[in-house]
């Protein structure tokens, strides 16, 4: 689905240029559950931006869906975008002044679909994240697992092939940052591709894949220990399963 | 092509952001509805000009004779002088682009305090004006009842008498007819034929219109002992000839026949009213211009005002762009929300601006037809509809333009910094 391959990216920051990605190659399957680790800094939101095509890449060859990416127009990006990929963001990026079906049916009214259907479709959503009763509501009257449901609803809606989740649970307690995963892995499991970018170890733990970015190159990637139930609550045992995930480490 | 997802998805814009609409749409509303009260107010000012000068001939000059200011064959300055009866035929038969010759005498009345014109036990003071009938082509009056003086009240030196409106209101009751009356001026029975009202109140001379008397010229001369005395000319020039040759041939032709020095201007005074009129024009050519600059810089703030806010709209809405973007939504399109907003908020905006102002002078122009005052300073204050199209028209493209900009502005953010920007 997703081909990387010797991604550099480098950011103008004053004088100095600023070497975010030297060279990413990366492969990822339809229908994975991928998370990127890193700490701030490693690149980890940039490489994101790039498979999400909100930014470009200055080197190397980048494939979605088979189709090379690189020097779109911003119209063409944006048909891709709206096309293939779903964004769920750390601020949840709802749109303030739109009630929460309306800003679930968004990506179908660019894809000039009728308000009538759309807001449909877009109910039908809601009710998949538990939310058709606060379908009526404003952003702001919405706890911030809610809106964070609303936002992943609204990744969903134009059936996107990738959902590209950046730091979905960064603003959300624990318990909520759960259900959100869960709703993220249910997803994961009608087929779709999920890569979310985190840093938090258990979420990583909750994917079927790590890779892990360090200063812009990939430090590891590996398959990661699933999360023990019992886990969940009590942090030495946490720290305890930390110790036995480094198997799959790339050279 | 209308589509309405869009429209739905602008006025939601547009609601959810009460205040900022508000102060966008009130500097076109602001603009416009000056542009047109001012226009509106200075065609007003105008109309009741022009108005009270209707139907007056324009291309008309009048002139009378003052103290000679120059010795001149044999006479010293200062010398009196008047006009003859044969000046009359002299200026008929000497100047070919004449066309009317009215002459005129004034017997007393007017800015006296006595009472000359008595009927019964009612009095009044009012002009007496000797006059010829094609007086009436040059200074028109509108008759209420009977007739203008004619040619055989002239031939005949008929004691006739058409009177002002007011003389009549205040010579009669309010239900008698005063035609066939008679009413004593200076001493001597006149027999009511006519009554009129002025048609123009703004072009006078001496004392108000409607309370003037009009009896035959050569009865004033003889009944009042002026002999061949005529008082003043008012001269018509033939159309397509502008007065001023008429005016300077007129004069010297009467100096000649005066034995006037020909470079004595003082002793032959007038008035060429075609210059008046071409002033008065100018005068207002003048406020017209003046309306224009001071309307289209409004406008031209307010379309500032909105370029402005637009900017700060997108500037405010850059992280609601950024998302909108990131969901698919093309820069076309994105461009296209922005300019719409703007000009629909325009458009409304300039719209209510328009009818606000075209309403409150409609109820200025009501408010005055209702009060009835005779002598207007303000009259039919309105506005060309096409002027007001035009404007809106600038008023709507002139949006669209103030959007392009933020929304280019818009389009130049990469999403991703779009998305950061806090």
């Amino acid at each position: 689905m997703i081909t990387l391959q010797n991604i550099h990216k480098s950011y103008q920051m004053g004088l100095n240029p600023l070497h975010v990605l030297k060279g990413i190659d990366l492969q990822i399957e339809k229908g994975e559950l991928v998370s990127i680790m890193g700490s701030s800094g490693s690149g980890k939101s940039t490489l994101l931006n790039i498979i999400g095509i909100l930014d470009n890449h200055d080197e190397g060859e980048y494939k979605l869906d088979g189709k090379i990416i690189a020097n779109l127009s911003e119209t063409k990006a944006a048909l891709l975008r709206n096309e293939y990929i779903g964004f769920v963001f750390q601020s949840f990026n709802l749109i303030s002044f739109k009630n929460a079906m309306e800003n679930v049916a968004l990506p179908l009214y660019y894809k000039k679909i009728s308000r009538k259907k759309r807001n449909k479709i877009a109910m039908d959503y809601l009710d998949k994240v538990g939310l058709l009763d606060w379908a009526e509501h404003m952003p702001n009257e919405l706890s911030g697992g809610q809106k964070q449901r609303v936002a992943i609803a609204r990744s969903l809606i134009a059936r996107p092939k990738v959902i590209l989740a950046d730091e979905p649970t960064g603003a959300l307690d624990s318990s909520t940052s759960y259900e959100v995963m869960e709703i993220l892995r249910n997803i994961n499991q009608e087929g779709i591709t999920v890569i979310i970018v985190t840093h938090e170890d258990d979420i990583s733990r909750m994917t079927k894949r790590v890779i892990k970015l360090k200063d812009g190159i990939i430090e590891a990637d590996y398959v990661p220990k699933p999360l023990q139930n019992s886990s969940l609550n009590g942090s030495g045992s946490r720290l305890a399963d930390k110790e036995n995930v480094t198997l799959n480490i790339q050279t | 092509m209308f589509d309405l997802d869009k429209w739905q998805e602008i006025f939601a814009a547009l609601k959810k952001n009460k205040m900022r609409t508000f102060l966008t749409a009130f500097g076109v509303f602001w603009g416009i509805f000056m542009l047109v009260i001012m226009l509106g107010s200075g065609r007003g000012l105008q109309n009741a000009v022009f108005d009270g000068m209707k139907d007056f001939a324009t291309n008309s000059l009048f002139v009378w004779t003052q103290p000679t200011s120059e010795p001149y064959d044999g006479f010293p300055r200062g010398r009196r002088f008047y006009f003859r009866n044969d000046d009359i035929e002299a200026l008929r038969n000497n100047i070919p682009e004449i066309d009317i010759i009215a002459p005129r005498l004034q017997a007393g009345g007017g800015t006296s305090s006595t009472d000359n014109v008595i009927r019964g036990i009612k009095t009044g003071s009012f002009t007496v004006n000797g006059d010829y009938p094609e007086w009436n082509l040059i200074d028109p009056v509108k008759m209420l009842d009977g007739r203008f003086l004619n040619h055989l009240d002239l031939l005949h030196r008929r004691k006739v008498a058409v009177i002002g409106d007011m003389v009549k209101n205040i010579l009669f009751g309010k239900d008698e007819d005063p035609l066939g009356e008679y009413i004593r001026i200076n001493g001597v029975y006149f027999q009511v034929v006519g009554v009129f009202s002025p048609l123009n109140s703004n072009i006078g001379f001496g004392g108000d219109k409607a309370q003037s008397i009009f009896i035959p010229f050569t009865t004033l001369q003889q009944t009042y002992n002026y002999g061949n005395i005529v008082g003043w000319f008012a001269i018509t020039a033939r159309e397509d000839i502008p007065v001023g040759i008429v005016d300077d041939k007129v004069r010297e032709l009467l100096k000649r026949r005066h034995r006037v020095a020909p470079h004595d201007n003082h002793a032959i005074a007038g008035v060429n009213l075609e210059e008046q009129f071409i002033r008065v024009k100018g005068l207002f050519l003048g406020i017209d211009i003046l309306v224009w600059i001071v309307g289209i810089g409004t406008l031209l703030a307010g379309v500032i005002g909105i370029s402005n806010i637009m900017l700060i709209v997108v500037k405010e809405r850059t992280k609601e762009i950024g998302i909108q973007r990131a969901l698919g939504a093309t820069p076309r399109k994105i461009i296209s929300q922005i300019i719409s907003e703007s000009v629909f908020l325009t458009t409304i905006a300039g719209y209510m601006g328009l009818s606000l102002a075209v309403f409150l002078l409609e109820l200025i122009n009501r408010a005055l037809l209702a009060s009835g005052a005779d002598n207007q300073a303000f009259k039919n204050p309105e506005v060309d509809l096409n002027i007001a199209i035009a404007a809106l028209i600038i008023l709507i493209v002139a949006g669209a333009f103030a959007g392009l900009m933020p929304a280019n502005r818009a389009i130049s953010i990469k999403p991703i910094d779009a998305l950061r920007d806090e």
